[in-house]
Parts: structure tokens; C-alpha cells; sequence
């Protein structure tokens, strides 16, 4: 089937299988490799993109139910090779170690704060629970979306200033 | 050794790590992020069953299906003497299966195709017949007379026991007991567990067919031993393989054995000559292996009328599974269990482990701990809350009573061990202040009142860490030692090449800081160099929390060779000689004259352009470092829960962690380790279970029922620290990688006990789920 997909704002057509999955896609096609796949049941999160700014575990969404939409990966967070405030608030407060979760938690971090730009510590761990780490126990996680959180509101607040 | 060097960001600092600038962009390499010109993919059929004849097996549809390169059976890789394997443990393993199927989940066949949805498409074309057998899952029940045999195909093989191991003393052990005027005794099940790292494992077997050169990219956390055990067990030359393992996607020991998938990918690129794709799905994971734990244990605690611990008696009976796969020391066959007697000053003690095979997965891998510390830790730290109950004593005063003072240390344990060093009351003593233990301890009592239930869990665990020495450790055969190699560049920078694997922790940062430390450059730039057979030197891999006391000695002592040799040539530039010289964190000065001085990098570059003559050229070195003991971190955890009597549900109100890891080279990864430890504690004690039902069937082989804690249920941690240096490691170092997954399983689960001893409930075996804990009061109360 042809589809049609904006991938990190890049207009992308393809002739897929109907059953290949948009991880695969993303993965093996388009040698889009920083979104993992950790599990064969949707419980990991390591596969999380953003499908029109929700975030979607891409292994339970075929290629083709992406026609038409738009698709965001970790490649397609930081603008002008500039870094995201999620991605330098990772490094900075140490939200990552083996890094296998790391993008799939940054996506949906990045979907948590479109919404709340204030979260707490609880609106924190609830929007990533459908993401499994291994490694860092989420407190630091944690801690780095709430730098995150707190960069971005003050990006946005000199913006409205400026 | 001074914590304080900031502008060369060494030992002491939390610097920010190096890895993640690529990891934050997604720019990691994993090994299924690896594509490599006509590759082929594998997928794995695997048996439905837990105990059965093979009759046959049919794979002339999956051949035939278009897309299909071949199809691989027990019977093809027999052909090439490739059908069983030796495993870790010394015994041998099936690649694939020609005689019987011996546990649910087991590699039949494989199928080699151009993509890996047609591999799976043909899996469903292979047609197998089954002579079903009967099943055994409890290995006290596999160890009874006339039990089915499981492994029928050895010679010599009679039973279903697949060792028994002794350590201590069984007459003064008895002699104790008979004195004894208090006993207290647990039977409690260390319950299957699986370490489930996020990636799963896999490879890409890239073998050459014009070189006969086998490169494979292969999630390990051995690359050197796999190398040389792929060597025996495939018989092709050891200087034609070539282990790459790029970025692992976390290992927790479920990455050290070498696999069947492996070596069937292995001979699938060698007989095609093309590269073959494995990665296995999450259920394979969960279900085929490296599990941990498993361990059926018996504890009594000989005491006095004053609670002095006399000794210890444990039996137990350990579940190998399928084949004795344990990743773990030759001579040790139930690991390092024989560290129970803990933290106390035990005068005598006795050990009795018996393995036995059952029709289960093969692994017996050390999950995030030294080779079986974990249980050993679980028991005795158990054991000593039961004391307390037992002797109406504080279970803090009774480790403080039985605690090795420090002034003890070293100290030789009535099993062999000899503790490095340590301070266990000050680390209780601290985490009892942090958690406010006496408040704590009132507010229980007036909840109980008020029929509320709190509960308070203590463990005070002693990790035994970093093999080997050689002489007494060994994987394989191979001794337990490791290496670092330092190359100095001309400008000054360098580059440190070392024989363990990072799979999260940190390496490419924590390395550049003792090299940092210890010869002055900065740590920014040191590049770390792992995971390449091919570049670094042989070393024996990353597991039972050796990285820093090894590899990380081994850096501190060639990175001191090399600065030594640099004192030649600074004595050399400033015409002077070397007992003039005194060195201070980066640079040589004349002792009394420090503005006469030379930097190590002006030192680096005279070691290629201005040497004094006779000398060998160049600022480079290897060290291959045996340990002359292991170390000993400790630690005291403390978790306050709240129980619901009505619905057996419990909430961590707080967890207080001190841990004392002798120094700390970058307390930032430090405290990271330690959070993902806790949280694996914290798993193991309340939901990670892998079970059987009578048939072999797996539960647990799927992350909706191998149930992973997220973020939601995970515990807030305070983490608090002491210091108590190793004095046989070259920075003080003792490792932290596994500390708290060892320590803090049994905090949690006294914590929950504590809540509900009062209403009779004496023992809940982990998981330690609420419908546990409610039939557990509920049984108390009839």
C-alpha cells in the first residue's frame, strides 16, 4: 500500500506490506533506529513516537494507519542540531543510563509538557508509566522532566517578553 | 588521593557523562540498529512443550515458502558437531534439540530468511511431532527416587541432582547448635526471577567467506570469554573471531551466557556467507534465558539467651533447570552463597546446597549480584528480624549486637571470606537517624492501636564483590582478572582500552576519571575504549559488580606506571633529578622551586619527541590486574510500608538507603546505580515472578505477566552514603553496581512482616503481592 507520513516534518511516501508495522517501518526502512522495540505485548513504551503530537507505542500501529498523519521520533527533537530541553535536561539531571528507554521516555515527556507546562511529581510519573527503565529506578527521570519542565516555561516566558 | 581535582575532573566528581550526548539524540548503536549489506534474519521455533520425545520434524513447507534461505534443525547442526554446547557451569547444553525436548521454550529449528517477517511466516510452516513425557517443575521433587530423568542423554547420569556443595564446618555447626539456647528457623522459597534488560539479546553473525574472518556483533557482557568459548565451541580460530558489542541495552547478568541463537546464527552466516540478523522477541527472553534465583532455602539461627550469635545451619536446594547453566566461579557450585553468614560475627557455620535439574529454562544467572549474594542475603537478613521477634528484642539492637566491629576488619568469615574492610554500625546508625527510627517506631505502636498497620524492614547486607583472585575464581576455566591499556598521545590526550563492557553504567565516564585522577589528564580527554575483541585487551567481562574494583584497578595501576615513566622525562626536561621531583595532579615541579614545573602533557610530548637517550619511545602501557581479594561493600536499608488489612496492599512510605561503597569515583553514577538497584529490589520483592504450572508451561514469559515496576509504583528512594575505602584496591574502590539489589529485597519484605508479625503472620515468601499478604492474615487469624 502507498502511504503518505510527515516524519520529523520531512514529507515521506512509501509502498508498504499491510501488516508491517510502524516501528519497522520507522526502523528498517527508514533507518530510524533511535526508536527500540522491548517487548512483544505494547508494555514497554521503548517504541513511543508521536502520531499528530499523541504519543503512540509505534508496535501496535501498523505503517499504513500512519497515512496521512504526522510522525515524530527522537531524531526529530532537536532543531538546527540544537538540543530539546528534554534531551539536555536527560543528560543533565543523569535520566538515562543504558539509554535503551531514553527515547521513548523523551517522547513522552515531550507530550506531557505540550499539555501541562507545570507538572508535578505525580503528573510526572503517571504520564510515563506506560514507559518501562530498567536502570535508573525514575527518580531521576523524574527529575529531568521537571528541568525540562521548568526550561521550557522559561524559554516560553521570554519569548513573550521578547 | 585527593577528591578535589576540578579542572582535571577526576575521582570525586559528578561530572556529566560522556555516552549520553549520543543516547539524548538516539545516535546509539544497539545491536539490532546494525544492518549490514545482504543480511539475512533468523527466527527460532521453539517447543511448546516442557518434557518430550522429538519424533520428527517436517520443514518442507517452510523451505519452500518464498523468502526462505534455509532451515536449521538439531539434526543439521549434529552434522557439524555443533548440536550441543558446553555452558558456563561445565556441563553441556543443546543448541537445538535431536533427542528430547527438556523445557518449554527450547530452540528446535530456525529459520534463515531474507526478512524477518518471512523467517516468522515459516516458522509456522515446520511441522514437529511430539512424544509428550512426564514433567517435573519442583526440584525437591525432581531430587526424590524414581523421578523421571531429565538428562538421560549422560553418561553417568542417574538422578536428576546436578551437584551438592558443602562450605563450613557441619561438627562445630552441630556442636553450636546443641548449646544453643535459642533457635530460630526459616523455610523460605527464593522465588524465579529473570533480570528481563530492556533490549532483548541478540546478534549479527558476519562471517566472511573469502577471510573466514567471523565478525559478530553480539549483545555480551563478556566480549573476550565469549570469544574464546565460541573458539572451542565452533572450532574455528580464535584470531578469526572478532566480538563487537556496541551499545547493550542493560544486561543485569542475563547477558553472559552464550546462547543457542548465537550459535546458530553463527553457522548460519558460515554455511551461507552472508550476515544472519537474530534478535530474539521479549518472550523468548523471559522464557529461554539466563533466568536467576530459584533457590529452595532452609535457614536456623543458633543464638544465645543474650542474642550473641552462636551459628548458622542453611540447606537448600537449588532449581538449574534444564542444564547447569550458572554463570558463576568453577569451584563455587552454588556461587557465593557461602557469604550468609552476612554482616555478623558468626563463630561457625555450615552450608548444604544440592542443584537439581528440572524442566525449566537453564541460567542460574548472577541478576545484578556476585553469584548467588543475593539469596545468601535474602536468608540471613531474614532470619535475623525472626531472631529479633523470637528474643523480644529492637531488630536494630540485635545487629549491633552481632555486627563485625570494625576494628575486626579484616575479617576471615567462618566460611572463608576475607572482609576488606567496613563500618556497619555507623552505616545503621545513620540510616536509623535518617529515618527517624524511635518516631517511627511509637507512631507503629499507636496505628496498631488504632488498628492501622505500619510496618519497618532493616537490612544491613554485605556484598562480596570484584573477582577474583585468579587462583580462586574463574569462569570457564578462564581466571578472573582484567586489564586496562592507556595510550598516551604526543599532544597529550589519550586513549583507555579496557576489557570490561558497559551496559548502562558508565564506563566511558568513570574510566577517563581515574585516568583523570591518577596521570592528570583531563578526563574530557580520555576516550574509553570496550567492547571490541579485536582492540582491547583480554578481559573477562562486566558482571558481579567487577568493573571498578578490576578494570578499574588495572587503569589506576598502568595509569601510575605510565606517570612514573613520565617522572623520568620530566627529570629529563627540567635537568634534574627524579627524587627532585614531586608530582601534584597534572604536572612534576622541583620540590622547593614549584615554578620550575612541566605538565603531563609537555611530558607526553617528549615521550615522542625529546627522550633522553636509551629510553624505549612513547607513553603507552598494558595491565592486566589479578585482585589479591574481593571487596566488601555494605550497606543498612531501611523501608517503612503501610499495609492494608482489609485488601493486603502495601505502599512504601519511605525507603532510607545508606550505602558505603568504599570511594566514590563519580557519586552522581554512583547514586544512579543505586536507584535502579533499589527499584530491582523493590521488583523482586513485590511483583517479578517467573512460574510453572504443572506442565512446564511458563508464566511469566510476557511483560503483562512478568510484571516490571514502572514509575507509578516505584518508591521515592533517600539515599545517604559512608565511606569505608578497600585498603587492597588501588582508589579505594570497592564496585556498587549490584549493592542494592542484594540488600534491599529483604528490607522490603521485613518491612511488610513487621506490619502484620503482631496479628501471627511469621513468613511471606516474595512476590509479596496484597492477595499474599491478605491470605496471610487471613491464615494467621484461624
Amino acid at each position: 500500500m502507498d502511504i503518505n507520513v510527515t516524519v520529523n516534518s520531512k514529507p515521506t511516501s512509501a509502498d508498504v506490506e499491510p501488516r508491517r508495522l510502524l516501528v519497522h517501518w520507522l526502523r528498517d526502512d527508514l533507518r530510524l533506529t533511535a526508536t527500540h522495540v522491548g517487548c512483544d505485548t505494547t508494555s514497554c513504551g521503548a517504541c513511543t513516537v508521536l502520531v499528530d503530537g499523541t504519543p503512540i507505542k509505534s508496535c501496535t500501529l501498523l505503517a499504513v494507519q500512519a497515512n496521512g498523519r504526522e510522525v515524530t521520533t527522537v531524531e526529530g527533537l532537536a532543531t538546527n542540531g540544537q538540543l530539546h530541553p528534554i534531551q539536555a535536561a536527560f543528560k543533565e539531571e543523569h535520566g538515562l543510563q543504558c539509554g535503551f528507554c531514553t527515547p521513548g521516555m523523551m517522547m513522552v515527556t515531550a507530550a506531557l509538557l505540550e499539555k501541562n507546562e507545570d507538572p508535578s511529581e505525580e503528573d510526572i510519573r503517571w504520564a510515563i508509566s506506560g514507559n518501562i527503565c530498567r536502570c535508573t529506578g525514575y527518580q531521576n527521570i523524574v527529575k529531568s522532566v521537571e528541568l525540562a519542565a521548568g526550561q521550557i516555561k522559561a524559554e516560553r516566558a521570554d519569548a513573550t517578553t521578547a | 588521593m585527593s577528591t578535589t581535582e576540578s579542572h582535571v575532573h577526576g575521582i570525586g566528581q559528578s561530572i556529566k557523562r560522556k555516552e549520553d550526548d549520543r543516547f539524548i539524540r538516539g545516535k546509539g548503536t544497539y545491536v539490532d540498529d546494525i544492518s549490514l549489506p545482504g543480511m539475512l534474519h533468523m527466527a527460532i521455533l521453539r517447543s511448546p512443550l516442557a518434557h518430550a520425545k522429538l519424533v520428527s520434524i517436517d520443514t518442507t513447507a517452510a523451505a519452500a515458502l518464498d523468502g526462505v534461505v534455509a532451515v536449521i534443525t538439531g539434526a543439521d547442526l549434529a552434522a557439524h558437531n555443533l548440536a550441543w554446547m558446553p555452558t558456563l557451569s561445565g556441563d553441556t547444553q543443546a543448541v537445538f534439540v535431536t533427542d528430547k525436548v527438556r523445557f518449554q521454550g527450547q530452540e528446535v529449528a530456525a529459520v534463515v530468511a531474507e526478512s524477518a517477517y518471512v523467517a516468522y511466516d515459516a516458522l509456522d510452516l515446520i511441522e514437529v511431532e511430539y512424544d509428550p513425557l512426564d514433567v517435573i517443575v519442583d526440584p525437591r521433587k525432581a531430587l526424590e527416587a524414581g523421578a523421571p530423568l531429565i538428562r538421560d542423554e549422560k553418561e553417568d547420569q542417574t538422578d536428576n541432582r546436578c551437584y551438592h556443595w558443602e562450605s563450613g564446618d557441619k561438627g562445630a555447626t552441630d556442636a553450636a547448635f546443641a548449646k544453643a539456647a535459642v533457635v530460630v528457623s526459616l523455610d523460605t522459597h527464593y522465588p524465579r526471577c529473570h533480570p528481563a534488560p530492556l533490549e532483548t539479546c541478540g546478534i549479527v553473525a558476519d562471517v566472511n567467506p573469502a577471510t573466514g574472518k567471523a565478525t559478530l556483533h553480539l549483545t555480551s557482557q563478556a566480549p573476550h570469554a565469549h570469544r574464546t568459548l565460541f573458539a572451542i565451541v565452533a572450532g574455528l580460530p580464535e584470531q578469526n573471531i572478532q566480538i563487537k558489542t556496541p551499545d547493550i541495552g542493560g544486561g543485569f547478568g542475563n547477558k553472559v551466557p552464550i546462547y543457542p541463537g548465537y550459535v546458530a546464527a553463527t553457522a548460519a552466516s558460515l554455511l551461507i556467507g552472508r550476515p544472519v540478523k537474530w534478535i530474539e522477541s521479549r518472550s523468548e527472553n523471559l522464557i529461554s534465558t539466563g533466568f536467576a534465583r530459584d533457590f529452595h532455602m532452609s535457614g536456623d539461627l543458633a543464638l544465645d539467651n543474650d542474642g550473641k550469635m552462636l551459628a548458622l545451619r542453611v540447606k537448600l536446594v537449588s532449581d538449574n533447570g534444564a542444564f547447569f547453566a550458572d554463570a558463576q566461579p568453577t569451584k563455587f557450585r552454588a556461587g557465593l552463597f557461602h557469604i550468609v553468614t552476612g554482616s555478623y560475627d558468626m563463630p561457625v557455620a555450615h552450608i548444604e546446597a544440592d542443584g537439581a535439574y528440572t524442566n525449566k529454562a537453564p541460567g542460574g544467572v548472577a541478576y545484578r549480584c556476585s553469584f548467588r549474594v543475593t539469596e545468601a542475603s535474602y536468608l540471613i537478613e531474614r532470619l535475623v528480624q525472626n531472631a529479633a521477634y523470637e528474643l523480644g528484642t529492637d531488630p536494630a539492637a540485635l545487629r549491633f549486637k552481632n555486627f563485625i566491629k570494625p576494628e575486626q576488619f579484616p575479617y576471615k568469615s567462618a566460611t572463608g571470606f576475607e572482609y576488606d574492610s567496613g563500618d556497619y554500625p555507623r552505616a545503621l546508625e545513620l540510616a536509623l537517624e535518617q529515618l527517624g527510627y524511635n518516631q517511627l517506631r511509637q507512631e507503629q505502636k499507636k496505628l496498631r492501636e488504632e488498628g492501622k498497620l505500619l510496618g519497618i524492614g532493616i537490612a544491613s547486607f554485605t556484598e562480596v564483590v570484584g573477582a577474583g583472585k585468579s587462583k580462586e575464581y574463574d569462569i570457564a576455566g578462564l581466571k578472573m582478572f582484567d586489564s586496562a591499556e592507556l595510550r598516551v598521545h604526543p599532544t597529550g590526550k589519550a586513549i583507555l582500552k579496557i576489557g570490561v563492557q558497559t551496559q548502562g553504567q558508565g564506563h566511558e565516564t568513570t574510566f577517563a576519571q581515574i585516568v583523570a585522577s591518577e596521570l592528570g589528564i583531563p578526563s574530557e580527554d580520555v576516550v574509553v575504549q570496550y567492547g571490541d575483541t579485536d582492540n582491547v585487551p583480554y578481559g573477562l567481562g562486566t558482571y558481579a559488580s567487577r568493573s571498578t574494583p578490576v578494570a578499574g584497578a588495572a587503569t589506576a595501576v598502568i595509569a601510575r606506571k605510565l606517570r612514573e615513566k613520565g617522572r623520568t622525562l620530566a627529570a629529563h626536561l627540567l635537568e634534574v633529578s627524579e627524587e627532585d621531583l614531586e608530582w601534584e595532579t597534572d604536572h612534576f615541579s622541583v620540590k622547593g622551586a614549584p615554578d620550575k614545573k612541566v605538565s603531563i602533557q609537555d611530558v607526553a610530548f617528549a615521550a615522542y619527541t625529546n627522550m633522553p637517550d636509551g629510553m624505549e619511545p612513547g607513553l603507552e602501557g598494558v595491565h592486566y590486574y589479578d585482585p589479591p581479594n574481593m571487596t566488601y561493600p555494605f550497606g543498612s536499608y531501611l523501608v517503612a510500608v503501610e499495609v492494608d488489612e482489609g485488601t493486603g496492599e502495601w505502599k512504601v512510605r519511605r525507603m532510607v538507603a545508606v550505602d558505603d561503597c568504599g570511594v566514590r569515583i563519580n557519586p552522581m553514577i554512583v547514586e544512579g546505580q543505586i536507584h535502579g538497584g533499589l527499584t530491582e529490589g523493590y521488583a523482586i520483592a513485590a511483583m517479578q515472578l517467573i512460574d510453572f504450572d504443572e506442565e512446564g508451561n511458563c508464566i511469566g514469559g510476557n511483560f503483562t505477566d512478568y510484571l516490571i515496576p514502572t514509575a507509578w509504583e516505584t518508591p521515592h528512594f533517600e539515599t545517604h552514603e559512608t565511606v569505608t575505602p578497600s585498603p587492597h584496591h588501588p582508589i579505594g574502590a570497592k564496585g556498587v553496581g549490584e549493592s542494592a539489589t542484594v540488600g534491599s529485597p529483604a528490607a522490603y519484605v521485613n518491612a511488610v512482616v513487621d506490619a502484620v508479625r503482631h496479628l501471627g503472620v511469621t513468613n511471606i515468601d516474595m512476590p509479596v503481592t496484597s492477595a499474599k499478604v491478605w491470605q496471610a492474615i487471613q491464615d494467621a487469624k484461624t
